[in-house]
């Protein structure tokens, strides 16, 4: 068996075990690739019926507009449940301090959002696109992570997996977090998209932006959300995104390649992973990724 | 391209990370942000660069320099794509092992040159055994600590062999390295020319890695069932699941478990492409030609080869929860996406680690141990025995109030 075949059937096994095993599931869905290629699973996993569980978006107001486009019409297509959690309305409803600084990343605050969501629609598991190969911390997650009432996740205390075995017994108030494709890395799913012929947002492919330079020589998209200065060194560039997070966080990457095959190609050649080249949040601490998902995010 | 899931397991201090460290490093696996990170943690830490940051994830495993949990690495060569599973040393953390195991078909068991085989070593080596993990790579590692001698590593190869002579098909490949200055890693050392094998990385590349389960006979465990609930598949019911075994094919006899009941393959689905032979591995959706009773957790199985049904069975269990394991205590079995109740009716034997004999009659089964056990069950399981076939002669022990994933079981 080819290994694309095998990680997909291994992603559809457990998806199905997730409709199976839980009442109210939910597909987090950020608009970008990884779950993109998760709602392609599922569409495969329960064909010809409906995808049985409706997509979730935590929306932290500093989306791509081209990734909330994406989502509307992915949901519309499917005819399927779209719940969006604002972030906004949770910072003004509870009083928290937004975001600061030149590029305010909400990031930690989202997931206020989702422990929002979780506990009002009472979702007993959430089926996200992390990848064990993105992080380190994110290395020792299990495919059906238990979290408490409080959404935290407990490194020590993980559950045993095994075989194909996935013990999602839960008290009340608890949930599970589910990793369909744990076990791909950032290149097997780009192969997949190609294979498959899923559609993407834009900006997944090269194209020119108005970009500001930061330090390390890389760049940061233009948005409204950015505390422009006059010392910014703002130019017009060709690049696109290796993942698609909030515009004050991802960093944008110079590339010409403007189809799969050359996006692939440069994947092969990159010397640089993909959250170290796009993510300014995890290049904060090295145990920010930890830190991060003991607080309930994913 | 193949896919190799292997795992490591050794002793604290062996080396396991070093050794990962050093496969990524050399096949040029790691990248250069991920690399000057660790330089940076390296001289943070006034030590040279230390190899074993690139699987220790968790901040306190970094800080106490060991692993306590799984960590999942993923590189590539030419030849093939690799999962590798690290794994805890320390004697607490044993039940990562078992989990690591379970999902592998290769082992690489660490032993430091300087120290030879060690309890550890023997668990190890049983639980591959037990988990019917085929192909062990024997790494004895830090070679470069004992002058590289041929003397030191044949003995230790002798004594490997007398060790696990007992265990039935049991074979192991012997490679002598050193993780840490990379001779027998990635490239052939210069500094052990009496060595005539393959360097580690060479030898997941050729190994075979076929299936090593013997049974040929398909099984689908039904997951979930599929019921459209639209005009145009008005009576559409279709059954979903990842088959195992052997290969099925549209019109083939199936038998329903536990109910016996038998019907025809009518239909063979990927999402919606339409096959006509399904083989081992894949997840399908299936229709078959009679309106037979059918739920989450039954079985279909091919009907040209023998199978267990009972109510009660036979297991080997590695014991993975502080809780023991009494006689009489009850348990929920999952096996798959089975739920059952099942009750301890007797602990037949346990396995002396070191001398892999069993003692008799024992009274409760700790964490870390590994025993044969009887059960009696709330209803028929269907399975086969773990030797045919890993998915169907496997399941888990789930305590009922705390939920935890307590045992591992193996059936005989």
């Amino acid at each position: 068996m080819n290994y694309l075949d095998h990680l997909e059937a291994e992603a559809i096994e457990i998806l199905r075990e997730t409709a199976g095993q839980f009442e109210r599931p939910a597909l987090l869905f950020s608009g970008g690739k990884d779950s993109i290629t998760l709602v392609h699973l599922a569409k495969k996993a329960f064909f010809p019926a409906a995808i049985p569980f409706p997509l979730v978006h935590v929306d932290t107001g500093h989306n791509f507009p081209e990734a909330i486009n994406y989502r509307d019409q992915l949901a519309a297509t499917l005819n399927l449940e779209l719940i969006v959690g604002s972030v906004a309305e949770t910072i003004e409803k509870r009083g928290l301090q937004d975001a600061q600084g030149k590029f305010p990343s909400r990031n930690a605050l989202q997931t206020h959002t989702l422990l929002e969501l979780v506990e009002s629609h009472r979702f007993d598991a959430c089926i996200g696109g992390a990848r064990r190969d993105e992080e380190k911390a994110r290395a020792k997650e299990r495919i059906f992570s238990v979290r408490s009432e409080f959404g935290q996740w407990e490194p020590k205390l993980q559950r045993p997996e095994l075989w194909n075995i996935y013990n999602g017994a839960i008290h009340p108030g608890e949930n599970v977090r589910v990793f369909p494709i744990s076990n791909w890395t950032e290149l097997d799913v780009w192969n997949y998209i190609k294979r498959e012929h899923i559609a993407l947002p834009e900006v997944y492919f090269a194209h020119e932006r108005e970009v500001i330079e930061i330090e390390g020589g890389r760049w940061m998209p233009v948005s409204p959300w950015v505390k422009r200065e006059a010392s910014d060194k703002v130019s017009k560039q060709k690049v696109r995104f290796r993942t698609v997070g909030d515009m004050t966080c991802t960093a944008a990457v110079a590339s010409e390649a403007d189809d799969l095959d050359k996006i692939i190609e440069e994947i092969i050649h990159a010397k640089i992973s993909e959250r170290g080249a796009t993510r300014i949040d995890d290049t904060l601490s090295e145990a920010a990724m930890e830190d991060r998902k003991k607080n309930g995010y994913f | 391209m193949e896919l190799l899931k292997f795992f490591t397991a050794g002793s604290v201090d062996d080396g396991k990370s070093t050794l990962i460290g050093r496969l990524l490093y050399d096949s040029k696996a790691v990248s250069g942000d991920i690399l000057a990170a660790i330089e940076a943690s390296s001289k943070k830490r006034s030590t040279e660069l230390d190899l074993s940051l690139l699987t220790d994830g968790l901040r306190a495993e970094r800080e106490q320099g060991i692993t306590i949990d799984v960590a999942y690495k993923y590189f590539n060569t030419d030849q093939r794509k690799f999962i590798i599973a690290d794994t805890p040393g320390h004697e607490q953390y044993t039940r990562n092992m078992v989990t690591a195991a379970s999902n592998s078909s290769l082992a690489v068991i660490l032993i430091d040159a300087r120290k030879g085989i060690t309890d550890q070593s023997r668990r190890h080596s049983l639980i591959s055994h037990l988990l019917g993990v085929k192909q062990v790579v024997l790494a004895i590692n830090k070679m470069d600590l004992v002058d590289f001698s041929q003397n030191v590593f044949d003995q230790i190869v002798t004594d490997y062999e007398a060790l696990t002579t007992n265990l039935d098909g049991f074979s192991f490949t012997p490679i002598p390295v050193s993780a840490a200055l990379g001779d027998n890693v990635v490239n052939a050392s210069e500094n052990m020319n009496w060595y005539e094998g393959l360097p580690l990385l060479h030898f997941l590349e050729s190994v075979s890695v076929e299936e090593t389960t013997q049974h040929q006979a398909a099984r689908l465990q039904i997951q979930y069932v599929i019921r459209p609930k639209q005009a145009e598949y008005h009576d559409y019911r279709a059954y979903a699941g990842r088959l195992n075994g052997g290969a099925l094919s549209v019109g083939d006899e199936v038998v329903a478990l536990p109910s016996g009941l038998r019907a025809r393959v009518k239909s063979i689905a990927i999402g919606d492409r339409s096959i006509e032979q399904a083989s081992s591995g894949q997840s399908i959706t299936l229709e078959i030609d009679q309106a037979i009773d059918l739920s989450r957790g039954d079985y279909l199985f091919a009907v040209h080869e023998g199978f267990e049904l009972n109510k009660e069975l036979r297991a080997n269990l590695c014991w993975m929860d502080s809780r023991s394991l009494r006689v009489g205590s009850t348990w929920y079995l999952q096996q798959g996406s089975r739920k059952l109740k099942a009750k301890v009716a007797e602990i037949l034997s346990l396995t002396d680690i070191n001398r892999y004999e069993k003692i008799a009659a024992p009274q409760e089964v700790k964490l870390n141990e590994i025993a044969e056990v009887k059960f009696r069950l709330a209803d028929y399981l269907a399975y086969d025995a773990y030797a045919k076939n890993k998915n169907t002669g496997s399941a888990i022990l789930v305590d009922e109030s705390s939920n935890q994933t307590s045992g591992a079981l193996m059936f005989l």
